[in-house]
């Protein structure tokens, strides 16, 4: 179960106007303006929930998922993930959840992408028998038998997200963390990942958290949409009850965000 | 998952250590070009050595195979040092990419996986030019070798190699407040291998004092070279490069504040 409650952070920016004498006045003095990323989050999630987690860009999704993936210490506010403060027992949390960030590889570039996953399987101590396991299934779910023994470099997008997705569930995380897994994949590719992510939360009960901006991933995969913008939590509740009658789920998500001016 | 028992960290690195090689032997003709490169950039410090004593014969009372020997030594440690630390040299990068963020989510300590995360295997044509600076200054400097000065040698290598993690280490640390590289931490590394060709105490008392307490440069230099060329019979000074590693101490407790600090890049 993860619990947030009144979670505050704040970045301070660097601001200056352009101008290379601008540029010249700031390395001497910096004005720095402080920037509020989350203000009072709060939420729960129980166990085997999937929950898509929207906004617009900037809203605060990233830092969210950083401080539940013990990336971040917030300013103030409490977080309990099964038990545990995420920045407080780093090491004890993260073996306990998995994280995919659409935009950046975990796999070891040079290497052939089983290579990768043994060195994932010495860094979370997986025991083998575990291993073994959860690397046939997932072999067989999301057709990797072809590519494992290729280097991650020369795999094309679509590829390579298959096997970060298995790359961040061979130590079977309890709660599974994706920021945009789908940016950039093809049709077919998008469904292959959808539909394996929804099998892995129906036969191991893995919490799924989800940030993205493909409203049809959202519409796939879960069940409640937590919307943030500009730090604040806005919207909690199940998908369903957001629609009304047959409207499309882009329609209904952009008249969301225009009625919250965000 | 909890009952399992954690493969310990000298066995991780070197399944990191493993993995750097398989990299590398898929890159083979760049592999050994930059090792060649490195053999031949680090010729120069034999002819900067070689072309001062040819101009003045001996420099305050050192000749030449022993200032051979003490440059040897320090570029064996250098190289062992950034093989080894490469992956703090090229920390601001791995920050500024959100590399590190990856390897935060991982159950690992953040120092072993940052070591891990680059081991620079070149580093062995710098190495192979100190080995052939270093066998020159072996036989041509008439040091009587016995046990106690061989276990000096290697005393030297593991204080100075873990001088120059430690330096290396300050860097990263540092970058956790800049996010970004600090040119002037460069003087500690490439200006010591540098201005390390000979030994400290040429460069006046001020410097001695502030590679003997400071930056324990000296440590791993200067008195144990006086105890291997034999200027001095103190026993003590085989021991001091081994009190060099505590200077990781200090280093790995900045690290640890500024890794509190930390604010990872963007998304």
């Amino acid at each position: 179960m993860i619990v947030m409650k009144n979670i505050c952070k704040t970045y301070k920016v660097a601001r200056r106007n352009a101008g290379f004498k601008e540029a010249a006045r700031s390395f001497f003095r910096r004005e720095t303006e402080t920037v509020t990323a989350l203000d009072h989050v709060s939420f729960t999630i129980h166990d085997g929930e999937t929950v898509g987690y929207i906004g617009p860009n900037g809203a605060g999704k990233s830092t969210t998922v950083k401080i539940l993936s013990g990336i971040l210490t917030p300013d103030s506010g409490e977080c309990l993930v099964d038990g545990r403060v995420p920045w407080k027992n780093r090491i004890r949390h993260v073996a306990q959840i998995g994280v995919v960030f659409g935009q950046r590889s975990q796999l070891w570039w040079d290497v052939p992408v089983i290579d990768s996953f043994e060195l994932l399987r010495d860094i979370y101590s997986i025991p083998s028998d575990t291993y073994r396991a959860n690397l046939d299934e997932m072999t067989e779910l999301l057709g990797l038998s072809e590519i494992l023994r290729t280097p991650t470099r020369q795999l094309s997008l679509g590829q390579r997200m298959r096997c970060e997705l298995a790359a961040s569930l061979l130590h079977s995380p309890k709660i599974l963390f994706l920021d945009e897994p789908t940016i950039g994949l093809d049709a077919v590719s998008k469904i292959a990942v959808r539909e394996f992510i929804v099998k892995r939360n129906h036969a191991h009960g893995t919490t799924v958290i989800l940030t993205t901006h493909d409203m049809q991933d959202i519409e796939a995969i879960t069940r409640r949409i937590i919307l943030i913008g500009k730090g604040k939590i806005l919207l909690d509740g199940g998908l369903d009850e957001l629609r009304r009658g047959g409207e499309d789920i882009d329609h209904t998500v952009a008249e969301l965000y225009r009625s919250y001016e965000i | 998952m909890e009952k399992t028992k954690k493969i310990s960290g000298t066995k991780l690195y070197r399944r990191y250590l493993s993995i750097h090689v398989r990299s590398v032997m898929q890159y083979k003709a760049s592999f050994w070009m930059t090792t060649v490169g490195q053999f031949l950039t680090s010729l120069n410090m034999l002819l900067g050595v070689y072309f001062m004593f040819r101009r003045f014969g001996s420099v305050k009372g050192y000749t030449f195979s022993e200032v051979l020997l003490c440059s040897s030594i320090m570029l064996m440690e250098y190289s062992l040092g950034e093989c080894i630390a490469r992956g703090f040299d090229t920390f601001p990068a791995m920050v500024r990419k959100g590399g590190f963020d990856r390897v935060m989510t991982r159950p690992r300590s953040a120092v072993l996986q940052v070591l891990g995360s680059n081991i620079e295997l070149t580093r062995v044509g710098r190495m192979a030019m100190a080995v052939v600076m270093f066998v020159y200054g072996i036989s041509h400097s008439g040091v009587h070798w016995n046990v106690g000065r061989v276990v000096t040698v290697i005393f030297m290598l593991i204080g100075g190699t873990a001088l120059f993690c430690g330096i290396f280490l300050i860097y990263a640390a540092l970058c956790f407040y800049t996010l970004d590289g600090l040119e002037f931490m460069n003087i500690l590394t490439d200006g010591a291998r540098e201005y390390g060709k000979y030994p400290v105490n040429l460069y006046g008392k001020r410097m001695l004092q502030f590679c003997t307490f400071a930056v324990p440069y000296a440590l791993v230099q200067y008195y144990p070279l006086t105890y291997l060329i034999g200027r001095s019979d103190n026993l003590f000074t085989m021991f001091l490069p081994l009190l060099a590693t505590v200077f990781l101490i200090p280093c790995y407790l900045l690290w640890r504040v500024g890794l509190r600090h930390y604010q990872s890049s963007g998304s």
